[in-house]
């Protein structure tokens, strides 16, 4: 397998400056609404807030990868006296939590940092981020020519397949276009 | 198909312990927007006039506003609406935090509470499905703990909780309503949710909150947020911190910020000590003040009245009117007794359940002289405990009038007080696009801070009148939008404004209003309003700032200071509304109840 250049796109989080304002969920949610901006739904965001106001804990988390199985990392951080889980700074959409999922079908949702024709300069979360806890960074990296970053459908049919068994996704999805 | 706000309200019943999910009628947004108005509405047709605010059939409502939940940056405020056991006219106290968008992804644009429940209990609202739950074990709980118990035992961290302590559960007529790190404190609402049972109200929602035209909605929210980071990198040179930017974390970015630390009275003093650190009441330093303000957030109490209450006690013992066998057990140094006193009042434990009815009725307890210590309470609530020197007109009405009865969610928009220079106020007026009028230009260029153009005489009573109708429309557009003062209504050139607030709402909603028709509805709402406290029997006689709050008074100036603005109004010379003021604002109904009842009579208006 040949190795190509990629444009790796990711948000560093500088979470010391994010006063949970919530601004980047509302956005995010919007954005993907289809018709697109139609509603805000923080539920659908695919950037959620880890936030404590009373512990003073602010941490942006955007959504990574879908995963069928939960880890067994459940260790606690103490950074600067503030205790977090080590979920908290977990990026997947897994079956041990609510995070990152379809509030009504229970889908996966994975960050696709707001693609748009024309391509945006940067993801809304971080154009909406007042005290810049959000900042887009871009670097060239050398992948395997295959790797194919997942669609939103495939990493939706990947968990039904996952929930229900390749066969019953299969049928269901036979019987649904005979309609 | 509604846009922005969701069409249904939950009634419950806590008597009955019923739940019902309750379509609204379209109509009434075109009317009231929300919020606020819609609450007022609610509390006309549904409450009758000689309601106690300890009554079954007092309604508590918690209401989101118009642009809650949707994108509009700021739209956050809680609005919570009952009759006030204190002033016991209509109070609305707000609060930020998370709890009123939560509430409409919950699918809900308001929860009306009434009756009362046997047994304490908490309600649990999550999307369709709605709870009455037994709070028996959070008895007693702070407010901040009450919340985080709730959380664990519902297993969902993301539900936000509005929580009453100690001091709402004993239904202390200052007690408050906390949430996160915000609280609806004016007014006693606390109060009533403890007199009704209610300790808690959770909410969970993961729907949507939709808007009628996306990409134009979309558009206006993105130019706010570029707004407010331009806005932010050029403070307005001149002025205190608090108002130079938006918002009001200012005092929050400057711990010790000097305008508020070192510029009030505090407690229930009478004189300024320029020197001290803002503690409140006790003078200290501001660590106590921390300490002191975490344990009444856990009590749940208002953070302008408690501490003049304790402060008042403590006067009334130095003066001899009450004695050390009314504090038994009292330690002697200034923090303790503090601590000392809030633990009695929050409990009404021997004096405590005298000043947990606040200084106005405590006062009237205590009698033998108490009375004259009640010095800075307007409309039997405490205020801000401001002593200034010379009358400032603008701020005599507001004080006088406000319904609010809270200076600081009535002022905004204008200058406190004025530039120094001819240079500075040019300046300043270039980029004030926010002017509902040019004319507020000049009243602003023209004003000096000393000389003929100088307070009290200027701004004139016409000036003055115009200025305060700016400040007021502002705040009741955004108390039935949900929106938060300190993005409108509270600071200097603000990113919402009378002129950009129509295409907000045209957008959001899709009904389509413009500026003057926006204005008519703040009006409608803010004389509706002005009709539920004359019903109860609010008159001009009771529209009086406290009588040492300026050293110099001019009664003359202010006698028509008031009958200019009652004019402006269209109220009668008794601050009540003419006929012809309600029906032009679609209130018939109204006239119709003040005129039975002879509030207004058969030849008036």
């Amino acid at each position: 397998m040949g190795k190509v250049k990629k444009t790796i796109k990711s948000i560093k989080i500088v979470a010391d400056k994010c006063n949970g304002c919530r601004a980047c969920e509302l956005v995010c949610s919007a954005f993907h609404a289809k018709p697109r901006y139609s509603s805000s739904n923080p539920a659908r965001s695919r950037i959620r807030i880890v936030r404590e106001p009373l512990r003073d804990i602010y941490l942006p988390v955007y959504a990574g990868e879908y995963t069928a199985s939960e880890c067994t990392g459940r260790d606690r951080y103490i950074i600067d006296g503030k205790e977090y889980s080590e979920c908290d700074f977990c990026r997947a959409s897994c079956p041990s939590r609510n995070l990152f999922k379809e509030p009504d079908s229970g889908l996966p949702l994975k960050c696709d940092m707001c693609e748009d024709e024309p391509a945006r300069e940067k993801p809304l979360c971080v154009e909406w981020c007042i005290n810049d806890a959000l900042l887009y960074e871009e670097r060239e990296e050398e992948v395997d020519e295959a790797v194919v970053a997942p669609g939103d459908i495939e990493i939706g049919v990947e968990s039904l397949i996952d929930k229900f068994g390749l066969q019953q996704v299969l049928d269901t999805i036979a019987r649904a276009s005979k309609r | 198909m509604r846009y922005a706000e969701i069409g249904f309200d939950l009634e419950i019943d806590l008597s009955r312990g019923s739940i019902d999910r309750v379509e609204t009628d379209p109509t009434l947004t075109k009317l009231h927007l929300g919020g606020l108005g819609a609450n007022a509405k609610i509390l006309w047709d549904r409450v009758p006039p000689d309601t106690e605010a300890f009554s079954e059939d007092n309604l508590l409502i918690f209401s989101t506003g118009l642009l809650c939940g949707t994108a509009a940056p700021g739209a956050n405020r809680t609005i919570v609406t009952t009759y006030s056991p204190q002033t016991r006219l209509m109070a609305y106290s707000m609060m930020g935090g998370f709890w009123a968008p939560e509430l409409k992804y919950a699918g809900y644009d308001k929860v009306i509470i009434r009756g009362k429940s046997p047994d304490l209990v908490y309600l649990w609202i999550n999307n369709d499905k709605v709870e009455i739950r037994d709070a028996s074990h959070l008895r007693g709980k702070g407010a901040i703990e009450t919340a985080e118990c709730i959380r664990a035992e519902l297993k969902e961290p993301n539900a936000q909780v509005s929580a009453i302590g100690l001091a709402g559960e004993n239904r202390v007529f200052f007690a408050s309503i906390e949430q996160g790190r915000s609280s609806a404190s004016r007014l006693g609402v606390g109060a009533v949710m403890g007199d009704k049972g209610l300790k808690a109200i959770a909410v969970r929602g993961t729907k949507d909150v939709n808007v009628a035209r996306p990409a134009e909605f979309m558009d206006l929210c993105t130019g706010v947020m570029a707004y407010i980071k331009d806005r932010e990198a050029k403070p307005v040179p001149g002025v205190m911190p608090i108002v130079a930017g938006l918002g009001s974390p200012q005092e929050m970015k400057l711990v010790d910020e000097e305008w508020h630390t070192a510029n009030f009275m505090w407690g229930n003093s009478r004189t300024r000590r320029k020197e001290l650190t803002y503690t409140m009441a006790a003078y200290s330093d501001l660590d106590f003040g921390f300490r002191i303000a975490q344990r009444a957030t856990e009590y749940g109490v208002d953070g302008f009245s408690a501490p003049q209450v304790m402060a008042f006690a403590l006067e009334l013992l130095e003066a001899g009117i009450l004695t050390d066998a009314d504090f038994p057990g009292m330690p002697a140094d200034s923090e303790g007794r503090f601590f000392w006193l809030l633990d009695r009042i929050v409990r009404r434990e021997g004096i405590g359940d005298v000043l947990a009815d606040g200084v106005y009725w405590a006062a009237k307890r205590i009698g033998n002289g108490a009375e004259a210590y009640d010095h800075n309470t307007i409309k039997k609530h405490e205020q801000l405990p401001l002593k200034l020197g010379m009358l400032n007109p603008v701020y005599y009405l507001m004080y006088a009038t406000g319904e609010k009865i809270n200076i600081t969610q009535i002022e905004g928009q204008f200058p406190q007080s004025p530039f120094p220079t001819r240079e500075e106020r040019e300046e300043f007026v270039k980029d004030w696009i926010h002017v509902p009028d040019e004319k507020f230009k000049q009243y602003l260029l023209d004003w000096e801070p000393r000389g003929e153009k100088s307070n009290p005489y200027y701004p004139t009573v016409e000036a003055s009148c115009d200025i305060v109708d700016w400040q007021e429309k502002m705040h009741y557009i955004d108390d039935a939008l949900g929106m938060c003062a300190g993005l409108s209504s509270f600071p200097l050139k603000p990113p919402y404004h009378i002129h950009n607030y129509p295409a907000f709402i045209s957008a959001a909603t899709g009904i389509d209003i413009d500026e003057s028709e926006l204005g008519q509805i703040a009006k409608r709402n803010r004389t509706l309003l002005r009709a539920i406290n004359v019903r109860r029997g609010m008159r001009r006689a009771d529209e009086k700032p406290p009588e040492d709050h300026w050293k110099r008074r001019f009664p003359e100036l202010e006698a028509k200071l008031l009958d200019a603005y009652y004019e402006m109004k269209g109220w009668n010379n008794d601050g009540i509304p003419t006929k012809a003021t309600l029906h032009e604002l679609g209130l018939d109904y109204v006239s119709e109840d003040l005129e039975q009842r002879g509030v207004i009579g058969n030849g008036q208006g």
